[in-house]
Protein backbone atom coordinates (compact mmCIF):
# COMPACT_ATOMS: atom_id res chain seq x y z
CA UNK A 1 0.00 0.00 0.00
CA UNK A 2 1.14 3.26 -0.96
CA UNK A 3 1.46 5.91 2.33
CA UNK A 4 1.53 9.16 2.21
CA UNK A 5 2.40 12.26 4.33
CA UNK A 6 -0.60 14.66 4.34
CA UNK A 7 0.53 17.85 3.69
CA UNK A 8 1.13 20.38 6.34
CA UNK A 9 -0.94 23.61 6.96
CA UNK A 10 0.32 26.76 8.96
CA UNK A 11 -2.61 28.06 10.83
CA UNK A 12 -3.40 31.90 11.69
CA UNK A 13 -5.93 32.67 14.46
CA UNK A 14 -7.43 35.83 15.29
CA UNK A 15 -8.43 35.98 18.98
CA UNK A 16 -10.85 39.16 18.94
CA UNK A 17 -12.60 40.62 16.19
CA UNK A 18 -10.22 43.75 15.16
CA UNK A 19 -7.30 41.86 15.99
CA UNK A 20 -4.69 40.33 13.46
CA UNK A 21 -4.04 37.06 12.78
CA UNK A 22 -1.27 35.46 14.06
CA UNK A 23 0.54 32.14 13.22
CA UNK A 24 -0.08 29.99 16.19
CA UNK A 25 1.08 26.74 14.82
CA UNK A 26 0.72 23.84 11.93
CA UNK A 27 -1.63 21.23 11.67
CA UNK A 28 -1.16 17.74 8.64
CA UNK A 29 -4.59 17.57 6.64
CA UNK A 30 -5.72 15.96 3.64
CA UNK A 31 -7.35 19.02 2.03
CA UNK A 32 -8.15 22.40 2.78
CA UNK A 33 -11.74 21.96 4.58
CA UNK A 34 -10.08 18.91 6.68
CA UNK A 35 -7.03 21.64 7.76
CA UNK A 36 -9.78 24.23 9.04
CA UNK A 37 -11.59 21.29 11.10
CA UNK A 38 -8.68 20.18 12.79
CA UNK A 39 -6.73 23.55 13.26
CA UNK A 40 -10.29 24.23 15.02
CA UNK A 41 -9.86 21.25 16.81
CA UNK A 42 -6.28 21.48 17.84
CA UNK A 43 -5.71 25.38 18.41
CA UNK A 44 -9.25 26.76 19.19
CA UNK A 45 -10.19 24.61 22.07
CA UNK A 46 -9.81 26.86 24.83
CA UNK A 47 -11.95 29.78 23.46
CA UNK A 48 -8.11 31.28 21.36
CA UNK A 49 -10.09 32.46 18.55
CA UNK A 50 -13.40 33.97 16.23
CA UNK A 51 -11.66 33.06 12.92
CA UNK A 52 -9.25 30.99 11.53
CA UNK A 53 -6.95 30.96 8.17
CA UNK A 54 -4.94 28.14 7.20
CA UNK A 55 -2.44 28.23 4.24
CA UNK A 56 -0.51 25.39 2.85
CA UNK A 57 2.65 25.56 4.14
CA UNK A 58 4.40 24.80 0.95
CA UNK A 59 3.27 28.52 -0.15
CA UNK A 60 4.87 30.31 1.89
CA UNK A 61 8.38 31.91 0.75
CA UNK A 62 10.06 32.38 3.71
CA UNK A 63 13.41 34.10 4.27
CA UNK A 64 16.77 32.28 4.33
CA UNK A 65 17.85 32.36 8.06
CA UNK A 66 21.76 32.66 6.23
CA UNK A 67 20.79 35.82 4.73
CA UNK A 68 19.60 37.42 8.06
CA UNK A 69 23.22 39.11 8.38
CA UNK A 70 22.64 41.19 4.86
CA UNK A 71 18.87 41.21 5.62
CA UNK A 72 18.42 42.53 8.91
CA UNK A 73 21.74 43.43 10.42
CA UNK A 74 22.32 46.87 8.78
CA UNK A 75 19.28 48.65 9.78
CA UNK A 76 20.75 47.64 13.50
CA UNK A 77 22.68 51.45 13.56
CA UNK A 78 20.02 53.49 11.32
CA UNK A 79 18.29 55.00 14.69
CA UNK A 80 16.97 58.14 12.88
CA UNK A 81 14.39 55.93 11.16
CA UNK A 82 12.81 55.91 13.89
CA UNK A 83 10.72 58.61 14.54
CA UNK A 84 11.65 59.76 17.37
CA UNK A 85 13.68 62.81 16.67
CA UNK A 86 11.22 64.62 15.42
CA UNK A 87 10.12 67.89 17.34
CA UNK A 88 5.84 67.57 17.16
CA UNK A 89 3.78 70.75 17.78
CA UNK A 90 1.58 70.79 20.74
CA UNK A 91 -1.27 70.28 19.15
CA UNK A 92 -0.84 67.13 17.88
CA UNK A 93 -1.86 64.97 20.22
CA UNK A 94 -1.69 60.68 21.11
CA UNK A 95 1.62 60.08 18.52
CA UNK B 1 -30.63 26.64 38.07
CA UNK B 2 -34.12 25.86 39.84
CA UNK B 3 -33.95 22.95 42.29
CA UNK B 4 -36.61 20.66 41.01
CA UNK B 5 -38.68 19.02 43.64
CA UNK B 6 -42.13 17.80 42.56
CA UNK B 7 -41.77 14.47 40.49
CA UNK B 8 -42.17 14.41 36.62
CA UNK B 9 -43.69 11.88 34.87
CA UNK B 10 -41.48 8.37 35.07
CA UNK B 11 -41.90 8.68 30.93
CA UNK B 12 -40.88 12.38 31.28
CA UNK B 13 -37.80 10.83 32.97
CA UNK B 14 -37.22 8.20 30.75
CA UNK B 15 -36.41 10.24 27.79
CA UNK B 16 -34.14 12.88 29.40
CA UNK B 17 -32.75 9.38 30.91
CA UNK B 18 -32.44 8.35 27.63
CA UNK B 19 -30.89 10.93 26.17
CA UNK B 20 -28.62 11.92 28.95
CA UNK B 21 -27.21 7.55 28.50
CA UNK B 22 -26.90 7.87 24.90
CA UNK B 23 -24.61 11.28 25.26
CA UNK B 24 -22.27 8.84 28.35
CA UNK B 25 -21.71 5.69 26.54
CA UNK B 26 -21.14 7.07 23.29
CA UNK B 27 -18.73 9.71 25.06
CA UNK B 28 -17.01 6.71 26.42
CA UNK B 29 -16.72 4.96 23.24
CA UNK B 30 -15.35 8.05 21.46
CA UNK B 31 -12.75 8.67 24.53
CA UNK B 32 -11.56 5.28 23.69
CA UNK B 33 -9.88 7.00 20.97
CA UNK B 34 -7.68 9.70 23.18
CA UNK B 35 -3.96 8.13 22.41
CA UNK B 36 -5.12 5.82 19.93
CA UNK B 37 -6.41 8.30 16.73
CA UNK B 38 -4.56 7.55 13.83
CA UNK B 39 -3.45 11.18 13.58
CA UNK B 40 -2.79 13.41 16.20
CA UNK B 41 -5.20 16.06 15.34
CA UNK B 42 -7.89 13.85 14.88
CA UNK B 43 -6.64 11.97 18.40
CA UNK B 44 -7.89 15.81 19.72
CA UNK B 45 -10.95 16.07 17.86
CA UNK B 46 -12.30 12.95 19.29
CA UNK B 47 -11.31 13.23 22.52
CA UNK B 48 -13.04 16.94 22.51
CA UNK B 49 -16.17 15.45 20.87
CA UNK B 50 -15.89 12.60 23.40
CA UNK B 51 -15.94 16.04 26.18
CA UNK B 52 -18.61 17.30 24.55
CA UNK B 53 -20.93 14.58 24.76
CA UNK B 54 -19.71 13.69 28.76
CA UNK B 55 -20.84 17.20 29.12
CA UNK B 56 -24.31 16.66 27.91
CA UNK B 57 -24.60 13.82 30.06
CA UNK B 58 -23.76 15.66 32.83
CA UNK B 59 -26.34 17.69 32.26
CA UNK B 60 -28.80 15.38 31.05
CA UNK B 61 -28.63 13.02 33.93
CA UNK B 62 -28.07 15.69 36.32
CA UNK B 63 -31.62 17.36 35.03
CA UNK B 64 -33.36 12.95 34.95
CA UNK B 65 -32.04 12.51 38.27
CA UNK B 66 -33.97 15.50 39.87
CA UNK B 67 -37.33 15.09 37.72
CA UNK B 68 -37.32 11.58 39.26
CA UNK B 69 -36.95 13.32 42.41
CA UNK B 70 -35.48 10.10 44.17
CA UNK B 71 -32.08 12.05 44.78
CA UNK B 72 -29.97 10.54 42.65
CA UNK B 73 -27.57 12.73 40.78
CA UNK B 74 -25.10 12.32 37.63
CA UNK B 75 -22.97 10.03 39.72
CA UNK B 76 -25.49 7.86 41.09
CA UNK B 77 -27.05 7.48 37.55
CA UNK B 78 -23.80 6.78 35.30
CA UNK B 79 -21.88 4.61 37.78
CA UNK B 80 -24.51 3.19 40.39
CA UNK B 81 -26.98 1.45 37.46
CA UNK B 82 -26.71 -2.36 36.26
CA UNK B 83 -26.81 -2.51 32.55
CA UNK B 84 -30.92 -3.10 32.25
CA UNK B 85 -31.42 0.22 34.15
CA UNK B 86 -29.58 2.13 31.20
CA UNK B 87 -31.33 3.13 28.33
CA UNK B 88 -28.99 4.03 25.80
CA UNK B 89 -29.38 2.98 22.08
CA UNK B 90 -27.57 0.13 21.03
CA UNK B 91 -26.05 2.36 18.55
CA UNK B 92 -24.16 3.87 20.86
CA UNK B 93 -22.48 1.09 22.99
CA UNK B 94 -21.18 -0.86 20.15
CA UNK B 95 -17.29 -1.16 20.05
CA UNK B 96 -15.49 1.17 18.00
CA UNK B 97 -13.61 -0.96 15.44
CA UNK B 98 -11.90 1.23 13.16
CA UNK B 99 -11.69 4.73 12.00
CA UNK B 100 -14.30 4.16 9.60
CA UNK B 101 -16.99 2.71 12.10
CA UNK B 102 -16.75 5.37 14.51
CA UNK B 103 -16.94 8.08 11.88
CA UNK B 104 -20.73 6.76 10.17
CA UNK B 105 -21.42 5.95 13.68
CA UNK B 106 -20.92 9.37 14.90
CA UNK B 107 -21.96 10.59 11.58
CA UNK B 108 -25.37 8.86 11.74
CA UNK B 109 -25.77 9.36 15.32
CA UNK B 110 -24.85 13.44 15.53
CA UNK B 111 -27.11 13.84 12.15
CA UNK B 112 -30.56 12.45 14.57
CA UNK B 113 -29.73 14.73 17.37
CA UNK B 114 -29.07 17.88 15.03
CA UNK B 115 -32.99 17.04 14.74
CA UNK B 116 -33.48 16.24 17.79
CA UNK B 117 -32.01 19.22 19.76
CA UNK B 118 -33.47 21.59 17.13
CA UNK B 119 -37.02 20.57 18.35
CA UNK B 120 -35.75 19.99 21.74
CA UNK B 121 -35.12 24.32 21.90
CA UNK B 122 -39.27 24.85 22.22
CA UNK B 123 -39.65 21.97 24.88
CA UNK B 124 -41.76 23.04 27.48
CA UNK B 125 -39.27 21.32 30.08
CA UNK B 126 -37.74 25.02 29.95
CA UNK B 127 -34.53 23.09 31.66
CA UNK B 128 -34.57 20.36 28.48
CA UNK B 129 -34.76 23.80 25.69
CA UNK B 130 -31.51 25.24 27.58
CA UNK B 131 -29.50 21.93 27.12
CA UNK B 132 -30.42 22.09 23.20
CA UNK B 133 -29.60 25.41 23.08
CA UNK B 134 -25.79 24.55 24.36
CA UNK B 135 -25.94 20.93 23.37
CA UNK B 136 -27.01 21.97 19.17
CA UNK B 137 -23.57 23.88 18.73
CA UNK B 138 -21.82 21.03 19.47
CA UNK B 139 -24.00 18.47 17.55
CA UNK B 140 -23.87 20.74 14.93
CA UNK B 141 -19.97 20.54 14.33
CA UNK B 142 -19.90 16.91 15.50
CA UNK B 143 -22.57 16.10 12.18
CA UNK B 144 -19.79 18.68 10.49
CA UNK B 145 -17.00 16.44 11.58
CA UNK B 146 -18.01 13.05 10.78
CA UNK B 147 -19.65 13.82 7.71
CA UNK B 148 -16.76 15.25 5.81
CA UNK B 149 -15.09 12.30 6.97
CA UNK B 150 -17.50 10.00 5.76
CA UNK B 151 -17.70 11.65 2.37
CA UNK B 152 -13.62 11.66 2.10
CA UNK B 153 -13.33 7.77 3.32
CA UNK B 154 -16.34 6.23 1.31
CA UNK B 155 -15.44 8.03 -1.50
CA UNK B 156 -11.37 7.71 -1.09
CA UNK B 157 -9.31 4.88 -1.72
CA UNK B 158 -10.39 1.10 -1.99
CA UNK B 159 -9.62 0.25 1.04
CA UNK B 160 -11.18 3.37 2.79
CA UNK B 161 -14.30 3.20 1.01
CA UNK B 162 -14.14 -1.28 1.71
CA UNK B 163 -13.82 -0.44 5.60
CA UNK B 164 -16.41 2.52 5.26
CA UNK B 165 -18.91 0.15 3.56
CA UNK B 166 -18.62 -2.73 5.98
CA UNK B 167 -19.53 0.03 8.77
CA UNK B 168 -22.41 1.40 7.39
CA UNK B 169 -23.72 -2.82 6.53
CA UNK B 170 -22.70 -3.22 10.68
CA UNK B 171 -24.16 -0.28 12.07
CA UNK B 172 -27.55 0.43 9.83
CA UNK B 173 -29.77 -2.57 11.08
CA UNK B 174 -28.96 -0.78 14.74
CA UNK B 175 -30.46 2.63 13.46
CA UNK B 176 -33.86 1.46 13.26
CA UNK B 177 -33.65 0.87 16.66
CA UNK B 178 -34.02 5.32 16.98
CA UNK B 179 -37.31 5.37 15.43
CA UNK B 180 -39.19 2.43 17.26
CA UNK B 181 -41.18 4.50 19.91
CA UNK B 182 -41.67 3.64 23.26
CA UNK B 183 -44.42 4.14 25.44
CA UNK B 184 -41.94 7.58 27.11
CA UNK B 185 -42.05 9.23 22.92
CA UNK B 186 -46.03 9.22 22.79
CA UNK B 187 -46.09 10.89 26.91
CA UNK B 188 -43.56 13.58 25.96
CA UNK B 189 -44.65 14.15 22.68
CA UNK B 190 -48.37 15.49 24.29
CA UNK B 191 -47.19 16.92 27.48
CA UNK B 192 -44.87 18.67 24.52
CA UNK B 193 -41.45 17.64 26.67
CA UNK B 194 -40.26 16.44 22.99
CA UNK B 195 -41.16 14.82 19.99
CA UNK B 196 -41.60 11.03 19.35
CA UNK B 197 -38.03 9.80 18.15
CA UNK B 198 -40.46 8.19 14.96
CA UNK B 199 -41.62 11.83 13.50
CA UNK B 200 -37.94 12.56 12.90
CA UNK B 201 -37.38 9.59 10.63
CA UNK B 202 -38.10 10.93 7.13
CA UNK B 203 -35.90 14.38 8.06
CA UNK B 204 -33.25 11.93 9.43
CA UNK B 205 -33.66 10.58 5.74
CA UNK B 206 -33.37 12.80 4.15
CA UNK B 207 -30.73 14.46 5.67
CA UNK B 208 -28.02 11.23 5.87
CA UNK B 209 -29.19 9.34 2.48
CA UNK B 210 -27.42 12.17 0.06
CA UNK B 211 -23.88 12.06 2.07
CA UNK B 212 -24.03 8.59 2.06
CA UNK B 213 -24.92 8.58 -1.84
CA UNK B 214 -22.42 11.49 -2.29
CA UNK B 215 -20.17 9.14 -0.76
CA UNK B 216 -20.61 6.73 -3.19
CA UNK B 217 -21.61 4.16 -0.77
CA UNK B 218 -24.75 1.52 -0.99
CA UNK B 219 -28.13 2.07 1.69
CA UNK B 220 -28.10 -1.49 3.12
CA UNK B 221 -31.92 -2.68 2.93
CA UNK B 222 -33.76 -2.39 6.38
CA UNK B 223 -34.27 -5.91 7.39
CA UNK B 224 -36.37 -7.09 10.59
CA UNK B 225 -33.76 -6.88 12.99
CA UNK B 226 -34.03 -4.87 15.91
CA UNK B 227 -32.21 -3.72 18.91
CA UNK B 228 -33.64 -2.76 21.92
CA UNK B 229 -31.23 -0.70 24.43
CA UNK B 230 -33.82 1.97 24.41
CA UNK B 231 -35.90 -0.03 26.91
CA UNK B 232 -32.69 -1.92 28.50
CA UNK B 233 -31.76 -5.12 26.69
CA UNK B 234 -28.55 -4.27 25.70
CA UNK B 235 -25.36 -5.91 23.46
CA UNK B 236 -23.01 -8.16 24.90
CA UNK B 237 -20.36 -5.28 24.92
CA UNK B 238 -22.62 -3.15 26.82
CA UNK B 239 -21.35 -4.91 30.34
CA UNK B 240 -17.89 -4.74 29.21
CA UNK B 241 -17.85 -1.30 28.23
CA UNK B 242 -19.58 -0.23 32.22
CA UNK B 243 -16.78 -2.54 34.04
CA UNK B 244 -14.21 -0.55 32.60
CA UNK B 245 -16.38 3.01 33.05
CA UNK B 246 -17.57 2.35 36.46
CA UNK B 247 -14.70 0.32 37.75
CA UNK B 248 -13.39 3.11 40.05
CA UNK B 249 -16.63 4.21 41.73
CA UNK B 250 -17.75 0.73 42.48
CA UNK B 251 -14.32 -0.28 44.12
CA UNK B 252 -13.91 2.86 46.05
CA UNK B 253 -18.03 4.64 46.69
CA UNK B 254 -18.08 8.02 46.71
CA UNK B 255 -14.18 8.63 45.72
CA UNK B 256 -13.63 11.95 44.75
CA UNK B 257 -10.58 14.06 43.36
Amino acid sequence: MERKEWPLWEVFVRSRNGLDHKHCGSVHAPDAKLALQVARDVYTRRQEGVSLWVVKAEHIVASDPDAKPELFDPAEDKIYRHPTFYKLPDEVNHM
Amino acid sequence: MTEQTQQASPEHVEYVLRMGDNALILGQRVSEWCGHAPVLEEDMALANMALDLIGQARMLLTHAGRLEGRGRDEDGLAFQRNEPHFRNLTLCELPNDDFARTMVRNYLFSAFMVLLWERLLQSRDAELAAIAGKSIKEARYHVRHAGEWVLRLGDGTAESHARTQRALDYLWPYTAEIFADTPADAVAEDARVGPAWSTLEQDWMAMVVPVLEAATLSLPARTPFRSHGKVGRHSEHMGHLLAEMQYMQRVYPGANW
